[in-house]
């Protein structure tokens, strides 16, 4: 019933989304100039950035997801939560991926256990340990508490890995989002990410809507399956 | 007395109770029969405060279970398949640990002429790991009357239990009807539940679809209710 | 007031049970022992960086040995199904919790203070003055992990995988507070000036707060059917 009214606004997120992305690249390879002392490989930082704030979005949308499903019960709440926690890994997993690939030719190293590389990683393992919760429980109302618990408590771990930067010495430039003069970002640059950060917000949100959408229709096909059973 | 009213609890899809809305009246001996999955424990659990209905309350008395879910607890005794005794604590230290959980003044008295009751005085100091099923369930029919609950709910008790466990069961429950307490009983016995209690409920599918005095029940309309899909 | 004979009346009962059984303290000593020993092999015995790696070993040891203690405690809950005899009973979820975990800070702080002598003369540590602010760090690194944990151990033990789920989900989330314990730790080991002890501290008792504080809310939720 409500079949009509979601597919228009599908389709105009799809286009939305690519049209930024074609923007972002544009501007990322063609119209930003190359970094003076990193070169070519400083154009990762537009992934990786926009990754790592795509990620922040998630679990915090995992986490309120997880508050309200506590306080309604509501299982699209839980499936939401789920949702968005996978397409957080995936973008955490994008970090960690093009963060040593950045980290290489600039540091000489893959990895350094620095805060902000290690909180990452631990960020990366809560997750993921909340997505194993939630397959080892069945598709309960009080397997959905659990994963809703752990939601939120895990996410108490996530400003950490954005302060972490503060609090412990590190490698990591400082945090670009605030604009600090200090971060010594041309404007260009500054112009570019923000683009960047914007298309990333976009495509998690299509990825978002599309996978809720499939565990949506797994909980019927779920059901029916069931019905047809007894 | 007891207002189930309007009880749903569901999670996606997934329904084990609609709309079940029903009155227990004081000292009424009410059955509460259903096939497995049917939602007889679901039910028991919500009136138990141990969960909480999706949609609907329950009113004891004038209490809402949803709002004085504490207020409700220390009226309600329950007995299931599970004793809820600490294996490693003696008869009487567990029934005096749940004593003080209830906060109840003065508990020796009422401790002493429970095990009595039940049969467990002279085994008061052995641990509960030593008893046998039927000792356990009957040191846990204490447990559930310790704080004087003017409403017992039994999930099942008789699983496991030996004849003569089962026959003081019985007994015990006929003198609680006779001191006014009410009892909720769900059982797979319907000749048991017939002869015993007063009212008979049935839940099929989460729906409540009986609800008729014992007298004018018949076994065969409940069976068939039962059996057929 | 009635909550507070309620909180002791459990915390009583969990002594009794463990001073009947000393299962829970026996397995977390020896395997807090067995952990240490470990340590042994990963660092050159007598060589300095043992004295400070030290820090780092005793809370290793410490939370490994705690999560088995904590899966043990809540397994003693489920027999008999009897942590539903305890949500009968008419006590607050959250004075439950309070309950719960008190009990499980005293059997790590017990654990942690017969472990603490061992470490002082396996590797050699001058603590000098410092012992009453150790003591401290010890029982201020329990909290916040202990508080998680029991939310944690009444999750794990009702998922398929049972206490294997725990560890994995408890030890990435309370890395903040193993964090500043062991840092603490380190200064206090140091001889460092109880300012800088005091500038970790302070980031610990921050996490004991905050993950206490979710867990006293958030117990209801796991602990209910």
């Amino acid at each position: 019933m409500n079949k009509k009214s979601i597919e228009p606004l599908y389709l105009l997120l799809l286009i939305v989304t690519f049209l930024l992305m074609g923007i972002s690249l544009y501007l990322i390879f063609i119209v930003t100039p190359t970094e003076r002392t990193m070169g070519e490989v400083q154009k990762i930082f537009y992934f990786h950035v926009p990754s790592a704030w795509t990620a922040f979005l998630a679990f915090f949308i995992v986490c309120i997801a997880s508050i309200v499903f506590l306080k309604t019960g509501d299982a699209k709440w839980d499936k939401l939560a789920g949702s968005s926690a996978e397409i957080g890994i995936l973008f955490t997993t994008l970090v960690l991926i093009t963060g040593p690939l950045w980290a290489k030719p600039v540091w000489h190293v893959y990895w350094t256990w620095d805060a902000r590389l290690t909180t990452s990683f631990i960020l990366w393992l809560i997750y993921i340990a909340y997505l194993m919760l939630r397959s080892y429980t069945a598709d309960s109302e009080r397997g959905a508490r659990f994963a809703a618990v752990f939601g939120i408590i895990g996410f108490i771990d996530v400003p950490i890995v954005y302060m972490s930067i503060r609090w412990w010495r590190t490698l990591h430039p400082s945090p670009v989002m605030a604009g600090n003069e200090g971060s010594g970002l041309a404007p260009e640059m500054v112009r570019t990410l923000m683009v960047s950060l914007v298309t990333f917000t976009f495509l998690f949100c299509i990825l978002l809507m599309f996978r809720y959408k499939v565990a949506m229709l797994k909980s019927t096909v779920d059901y029916i399956k069931s019905k047809m059973d007894s | 007395m007891i207002r189930i009213e309007h009880i749903t609890k569901s999670f996606g899809y997934f329904r084990a109770l609609k709309d079940v809305h029903c009155e227990i009246n004081e000292g009424e001996f009410v059955s509460l029969l259903g096939a497995n999955g049917a939602g007889k424990t679901t039910l028991i659990r919500i009136l138990a405060t141990l969960a909480k209905p999706s949609e609907g309350d329950v009113w004891i008395g004038d209490v809402s279970l949803k709002k004085h879910p504490m207020k409700i607890r220390s009226r309600i005794g329950v007995v299931s398949h599970f004793t809820y005794l600490y294996n490693d604590l003696s008869a009487l230290e567990n029934l005096r640990f749940f004593a003080r959980m209830y906060l109840i003044a003065d508990a020796r008295p009422r401790i002493e002429a429970l095990l009595t009751d039940v049969g467990l005085a002279p085994r008061q100091h052995d641990l509960v790991r030593t008893f046998s099923r039927g000792m356990q369930q009957r040191l846990a029919l204490a447990r559930a009357l310790l704080h004087r609950p003017n409403i017992l709910l039994l999930d099942e008790p008789f699983t496991g239990l030996d004849i003569n466990a089962a026959g003081l069961l019985k007994e015990l429950l006929q003198r609680l009807v006779r001191e006014e307490v009410t009892v909720l009983l769900t059982s797979h016995d319907i000749d048991f539940a017939l002869d015993y209690s007063q009212r008979i409920l049935l839940l099929k599918n989460g729906e409540l679809t009986i609800d008729i005095p014992s007298a004018s029940a018949d076994k065969n309309d409940i069976l068939r209710i039962l059996g057929d899909k | 007031m009635a909550a507070f004979r309620q909180i002791f009346a459990i915390l009583r009962k969990d002594l009794l049970l463990e001073l009947r059984s000393k299962e829970v303290l026996t397995t977390m000593l020896v395997f807090a022992l067995v952990v240490v020993v470990l340590f042994n092999f990963v660092f050159d015995p007598g060589a300095e960086e043992v004295k400070v790696t030290a820090p780092g070993i005793l809370w290793v040891a410490i939370v490994f040995a705690g999560n088995l203690g904590l899966s043990r405690t809540f397994a003693r809950e489920q027999e008999n199904g009897v942590i539903q005899g305890l949500l009968l009973c008419p006590i607050d979820r959250s004075y439950l919790f309070v309950a719960k975990v008190l009990g499980n800070i005293i059997f790590i702080f017990l654990l942690e203070v017969v472990i603490l002598p061992v470490m002082i003369v396996l590797f050699d540590v001058h603590i000098g003055g410092a012992w009453p602010m150790l003591l401290l760090v010890l029982l201020l690194g329990i909290i916040g992990f202990a508080s998680v944990g029991t939310v944690f151990s009444a999750i794990s033990a009702n998922t398929k995988s049972r206490e294997v789920m725990l560890p994995i989900l408890l030890f990435p989330v309370t890395i903040p507070v193993i964090l500043s314990s062991i840092k603490s730790t380190a200064y206090l080991f140091a001889g460092r000036e109880l300012s800088e002890v005091w500038s970790w501290l302070r980031v610990l008792v921050g996490f004991d707060v905050v993950f206490f504080v979710v867990c006293f809310i958030l117990y209801e939720y796991v602990i209910e059917e």
